[in-house]
């Protein structure tokens, strides 16, 4: 079986050149299954490399060393055939619903084009038929909506737009580039909640990439946790969320601020040093950083872990467990729970 | 008039240092006036933290800038008291207004990166301060000063040659800090002072900006959006939706059996660790601020409303001790009641 998209040790480094190179991401494994529909959550701060991961899955940059392959081939060696319809499939959200738009226009221009673009109309009412079908489904009124111009709507129905576009294409995966973190709190849920029953509904693989663990908790099964360009600990979300066991994610975990006090910040000042700080590792990047840091973190790069079958931590602190045998990060995601399809 | 909450109990407790009473801003439009703080009252005393909770257009950052009395045209301050230790701000001359800006009332700004001046360094940055205040600090001490409030933010010495941009945001975010306490205000408003910084980040300058306060005594006015935020940080929290502060009261009190029917459904909207459940946002759109509709500003997005919160306005009535919501509900309930799901999922078809 190939996967729709198969990131295959991939490695991005921006700069170089005079200036110092970056490097966004580090020999990263990953796949998305074609057959079985998932949803699965890249969280990571900023500078983690998320976004680059996004855009590399998008085609939108090639990566500087590794393969990323969509269903088999080379996203950067594919023929104008196979390139349409890797478009069509793999579907993207991105974060600034005010950005997507051009001001010129009428919001049914993104909407339209799309479906003329990929013909999958033949007449004009069949078009605007399936235009209306895709609104409603993200919970807009098609007569509100259509006919506006972009600065009359609502970032959250900005927002909106986009994913009704994204479903017009019955994709097979959405790429969600923070989608939400410019909507108000109270429209932010909606959206989200739409993401999720695109999945169960309409078997929409979707990938989330956010900051915010509390909603990659709330519409994920599956969740991997970047920190400068490698993965720190990848599973299910129940695991890697409610129970966390590398050292970066128990931090990550610790400082959302909950409105549960029970789960206080506390008193105590945190000590840990912020990124940009520290002696820098050639082996774990955490290390600077990590509470429980070993002196063989400081020179070699800790392996993948698995800790349990749906869970594995890149962290020495779990050296007694055996190592993945695969490369790929997605060999402790599970699929979406077909039970639940329709349950929702 | 309502009365200022915060004054009714804890007779132990000193005076405020801070009351805002009644406070109206407008903005002047050509679609009309924009009220965006429409009669917002509260005290705080020293020590205090209140927390102003509010979505994108209900008043936030207008009301930080108002209280700093930094309101700019179209935007104006058409009534209310601002009274910081007895002084009412609104009244005072511009040359009152410097003495006071910093030494006794200081803004934490949102975005460092856009506060700090890009041209200069840091500690220049921070002895413009102190000097505005006292021009006849010497070298030594102001280079003393300046190590003395960095470290008290958690910055090395050494961060004082820098300029802004060789600093992380939390890093920014400190240094911002560092200058608005650096003459010990008794009131720090800060306004979204972590919205572009990640959650480990925001927690280390959250619990700077709790060190330093309670270092000074000095009363806080957080205004965010970000309930989990406010919850880990404040005392006391404001609700505020269309310009006007729906329900106040102790911080613990109102997310576990909130008054106001909008605040119960924001904190039904935040994703929480602890159960998966459906999300559910709140039906409909804030109302536009020039066009709003007539009684309570609510009134079209919840699920309780009846005749007369189409038709008056509710004031915020006292509903126990240090809790007021502004909700026709009330007094006849005694607490609100439980959320009917049809009326949400009706309004949610309705919403645009």
């Amino acid at each position: 079986m190939t996967a729709l998209i198969e990131l295959a040790g991939v490695t991005k480094v921006y700069g170089g050149g005079f200036g110092p190179s970056t490097v966004a991401l580090q020999n990263l494994s990953f796949s998305i299954s074609d057959s079985a529909p998932s949803t699965t959550a890249v969280a990571g701060e900023s500078g983690s490399g998320k976004t680059t991961l996004a855009r590399m899955i998008l085609g939108f940059i090639r990566p500087t060393l590794g393969q990323v392959l969509y269903r088999g081939k080379d996203v950067s060696a594919m023929s104008g055939t196979e390139r349409r319809q890797f478009r069509r499939e793999v579907q993207p959200i991105f974060q600034d619903p005010f950005d997507v738009f051009n001001p010129f226009y009428r919001v049914d221009h993104v909407l339209t084009i799309p479906v003329r673009r990929f013909g999958l109309a033949h007449s004009d009412a069949e078009a605007r038929r399936l235009i209306e079908d895709a609104l409603r489904r993200v919970g807009l009124r098609p007569q509100d909506t259509l006919g506006r111009f972009p600065h009359e709507l609502s970032g959250g129905q900005r927002q909106r737009i986009m994913v009704a576009r994204a479903v017009l294409l019955r994709p097979k995966l959405i790429m969600a580039d923070e989608p939400v973190s410019m909507v108000d709190a109270s429209l932010r849920a909606t959206i989200l909640d739409e993401l999720r029953t695109l999945n169960r509904e309409l078997g929409i693989s979707i990938v989330y990439i956010t900051h915010d663990l509390t909603t990659a908790y709330q519409i994920c099964d599956n969740i991997m946790v970047l920190y400068q360009g490698t993965v720190a600990e990848a599973g299910s979300v129940d695991r890697v969320i409610r129970d966390p066991r590398h050292p970066y994610t128990q931090l990550l975990v610790s400082s959302i601020p909950l409105t549960d006090r029970t789960h206080a910040w506390g008193g105590e000042e945190l000590k840990i040093p912020e990124a940009s700080a520290g002696r820098s590792s050639d082996g774990c990047k955490f290390a600077p950083r990590c509470p429980h840091v070993l002196d063989e973190c400081w020179s070699k790069v800790p392996p993948k872990f698995q800790l349990e079958p749906d869970r594995l931590a890149t962290c020495f602190l779990h050296r007694d467990r055996p190592i993945l045998k695969s490369e790929d990060v997605a060999a402790v995601f599970k699929a979406s729970d077909s039970a639940e399809i329709g349950s929702a | 008039m309502e009365q200022p909450p915060g004054t009714p109990s804890s007779p132990s407790s000193t005076e405020p240092v801070f009351v805002v009473e009644n406070l109206r801003v407008q903005y002047d439009t050509i679609s009309g006036a924009a009220k965006a703080v429409d009669g917002v009252s509260f005290a705080l005393r020293a020590g205090e933290r209140l927390g102003l909770i509010g979505e994108s257009g209900s008043g936030k950052t207008t009301m930080a800038t108002a209280l700093m009395r930094l309101t700019r045209a179209p935007a104006r301050i058409t009534s209310g008291r601002i009274l910081l230790e007895g002084r009412d701000v609104l009244k005072m001359t511009d040359r009152e207004l410097r003495a006071v800006r910093l030494r006794d009332i200081a803004l934490v700004p949102q975005g460092a990166m856009s506060s700090l001046n890009p041209v200069m360094r840091l500690e220049d940055q921070v002895i413009d301060a102190i000097v505005a205040h006292s021009p006849r600090t010497s070298k030594a001490d102001l280079d003393a000063r300046v190590v003395e409030l960095l470290g008290r933010v958690g910055l090395p010495p050494g961060v004082a040659r820098k300029y802004p941009h060789e600093l992380s945001g939390g890093m920014k975010q400190r240094a911002v800090m560092a200058i608005a306490t650096s003459m010990q205000p008794k009131v720090i408003v800060a306004d979204e002072p972590t919205s572009a910084l990640d959650v480990v980040v925001q927690r280390q300058v959250m619990q700077t900006l709790g060190r330093l306060q309670s270092g000074l005594g000095a009363a806080v006015v957080l205004i965010g959006h970000d309930m989990g935020l406010i919850a880990q940080f404040a005392d006391t929290v404001g609700v505020m939706y269309a310009g006007k502060l729906v329900e106040i009261g102790p911080v613990d009190e109102v997310i576990a059996s909130p008054r106001h029917p909008y605040t119960r459904l924001l904190i039904d909207s935040l994703p929480s660790l602890s159960a998966k459940r459906s999300l559910s946002g709140i039906p409909g759109l804030p109302p536009p601020l020039v066009d709003l509709p007539p009684g309570c500003s609510f009134n079209p997005r919840c699920p309780f409303a009846f005749d007369r919160c189409r038709r008056e306005t509710p004031l915020l009535q006292e509903l126990g001790p240090l809790r007021r919501a502004a909700c026709h509900l009330y007094p006849e309930h005694n607490a609100l009641p439980p959320i009917p799901p049809q009326g949400v999922a009706e309004h949610r078809e309705a919403g645009p």
